[in-house]
């Protein structure tokens, strides 16, 4: 795992958005930074994360394996995340799911609570439910990497992944 | 108003009453500053620095603003709870966590009208001595946390943030914290220690404020997203001006977030008391699905307790009860907690008679269980249960005798938490077993084991169709 001086960079400037004696509160921060580097938190990363911050290892370990937000394991080139819950399992999102793993050649049967990521044999997709993702009113919704979409009827699913496929 | 032009199919509907939406949707509306300042943007904060702190804090009180996050705790009284000897910094914290399902305003707030929120902070900022203050925004908004970025750089080239701000000796600074998917992090002491750098448990109680302990052991005011926007239209209009909008005790507007079985979903801004919820259903929403007949409302995000349409709700009005059908329920604080629910965050999920109440809440028992952070055992033992008992039951292998095990574990965590988690998870268990127990025990009959699949079909194997 190689630090660039950019990454460097924007981890000090992230440090110095709180309390010199409260360094710790940039634990999210750095973490965001190094998955979106890397794609994932590894081991590496967060011994990292830890003698930037003065923190013992198990300080950030803690927060990766608790917050969904963070993974331990590479996803596809392209993450999508469905949204599971009420309203837009209501508007067929568990559908959308099933056609998405169809047009990914994802199989989700070896998922669980503790590793909810599923990847393509291609490496190109992995996909997991999120927990309400805030668009109730236009569901179902899901998100690619930084990307949202809303209103994503599950027969536009293949649509959705070539224009993605495409981009690869 | 009537100059501002909304986008086609956007356009806020008669009943509405727009002050924090009143930019969404706008025709050539972006989210710059110069865009905000053309209309009057951070004239109100010009005004408020001007001001003594306390008159503002008495203008937020005057206003009778409750949170709009979910708890609806009067936002005036809440700032006062800095103890008066104070003499350690004082942080003010946007809660911008977003994640009580069936909840979706903050998000349109972000993404397309940001210095209104930053407006507000720093004029909540200098009402509460804060010289330091954050929004925590979900990680799934990774765009809104762009746009807020741009937007405080904007507003410290303009001198709304940083040192001496609008030629007055008082400085802010506003950064974005982003969290990292955690639905507790909602909780505002949970929201404090994932800001911290830790894992997000809640913290005991008392003291019942993080304005007498919060960030770093410090007083820190957390605030909703539209709580924050609503400060900048109080100090424009004057707290007893506001507080003739909407009704007493429930002043102002907010927006109700509506999704599930209704014709048109979406966004409402409406003054607090002045539409019922048949209004929101027939009129803003145009209606259920063609041939289908209500069922249930969840009226205040995923924890509120569910309202069945054929309960009768009694409520006092002065002195005297009177009796109201789920229809005729206004959407203020108050009355939804005398039908036994709450306002909660705005969320209403509207449900019709297509759908199967075991289906939905074992939805939502997925939803809690993972969402537990495991602090405390009657919660994250008992929400995992009630989810493996409603998960039996929806693949058919429920027994009638599942549903009083459901009552009987959602009762043992509600009231014996360190947070309201606690209540936030049972409610819907509690609410769905009283209120459609025979629906429930009916699904897991012997002879309805593995129609499930279908709602309809478990419907009529229930025998209530």
């Amino acid at each position: 795992m190689t630090i660039s001086p950019e990454l460097d960079k924007k981890a000090e400037e992230a440090i110095s958005h709180y309390p010199a004696e409260h360094k710790r509160a940039a634990s999210l921060p750095l973490l965001h930074l190094l998955q979106h580097e890397f794609g994932y938190v590894s081991e590496e990363s967060v011994k990292w994360v830890a003698d930037k911050l003065g923190l013992e290892p198990i300080n950030v370990l803690e927060l990766v394996t608790f917050y969904p937000g963070f993974r331990q394991s590479a996803p596809g080139k392209f993450h999508i995340r469905v949204c599971r819950t009420l309203s837009c399992a209501m508007a067929g999102s568990y559908e959308l799911m099933e056609s998405l793993c169809k047009a990914t050649q994802i199989d989700r049967s070896g998922t669980s609570h503790q590793n909810p990521i599923a990847v393509s044999p291609d490496g190109k997709f992995s996909i997991e439910f999120a927990e309400c993702l805030a668009s109730c009113g236009t569901g179902p919704v899901c998100m690619v990497n930084d990307d949202f979409h809303e209103s994503i009827k599950p027969a536009e699913a293949a649509k959705l992944v070539e224009n993605y496929r495409a981009k690869a | 108003m009537a100059d501002i032009q909304y986008l086609e199919g956007k356009k806020p509907h008669a009943k509405e009453h727009r002050l924090i939406f009143r930019n969404i949707d706008r025709v050539g509306w972006n989210p710059s500053i110069d865009k905000y300042m053309e209309e009057g943007g951070y004239d109100q904060l010009k005004k408020a620095v001007k001001m003594e702190r306390a008159d503002i804090t008495n203008e937020v009180k005057a206003s009778g603003l409750r949170g709009r996050g979910g708890a609806g705790f009067p936002t005036g009284l809440k700032w006062t709870f800095i103890p008066p000897t104070n003499t350690k910094p004082v942080y003010l914290i946007c809660n911008a966590d977003e994640s009580e399902p069936g909840t979706f305003k903050d998000r349109y707030i972000l993404h397309q009208d940001p210095h209104q929120l930053i407006e507000g902070m720093v004029i909540a900022s200098y009402a509460v001595g804060a010289k330091l203050a954050y929004i925590y925004v979900r990680e799934e908004f990774p765009e809104a946390a762009q746009i807020l970025e741009k937007a405080i750089a904007e507003a410290h080239e303009k001198g709304f943030l940083g040192k001496d701000i609008c030629g007055t000796d008082f400085e802010l600074e506003i950064y974005v914290h982003r969290g990292a998917g955690a639905y507790i992090c909602g909780e505002e002491t949970g929201l404090i220690e994932s800001l911290e750098g830790k894992r997000p448990y809640p913290r005991i109680k008392p003291p019942y404020f993080p304005a007498a302990l919060g960030l770093w052991m410090n007083p820190t005011i957390v605030n909703n997203v539209e709580s924050l926007c609503h400060v900048k239209h109080i100090i424009e209009m004057g707290g007893e001006e506001y507080a003739k909008l909407g009704t007493p005790r429930n002043t102002g507007t907010r927006i109700l977030c509506v999704s599930g079985d209704v014709q048109k979903p979406g966004y409402f801004e409406v003054q607090v008391g002045k539409v019922t919820l048949g209004e929101v259903i027939n009129d803003m929403c145009g209606g259920l699905k063609l041939g289908r007949k209500l069922k249930a409302v969840i009226p205040g995000g995923s924890s509120a307790k569910v309202l069945r349409a054929d309960e009768k709700f009694k409520v006092k009005r002065g002195e005297d009860t009177v009796e109201l059908n789920i229809e005729d329920i206004p959407m203020d604080f108050d009355t939804l907690a005398a039908c036994g629910s709450m306002a909660g965050s705005g969320g209403v999920i509207i449900m019709d008679d297509s759908r199967s109440m075991a289906w939905v809440l074992n939805n939502l028992n997925n939803f809690y269980a993972h969402e537990s952070c495991g602090q405390c055992t009657p919660c994250r033992e008992g929400s995992l249960w009630m989810k493996k008992i409603t998960d039996r039951i929806v693949r058919g292998e429920g027994t009638p005798e599942d549903v009083d095990t459901l009552e009987s574990v959602a009762y043992n965590i509600d009231g014996r938490t360190i947070c309201a988690f606690g209540e936030a998870c049972s409610w819907p268990t509690e609410s769905f077993v009283a209120k459609f127990r025979d629906e429930l025990v009916g699904t897991t009959k012997v002879e309805n084991r593995g129609k499930l699949a279908n709602p309809e079909a478990a419907l009529a194997a229930a025998g209530l169709k």
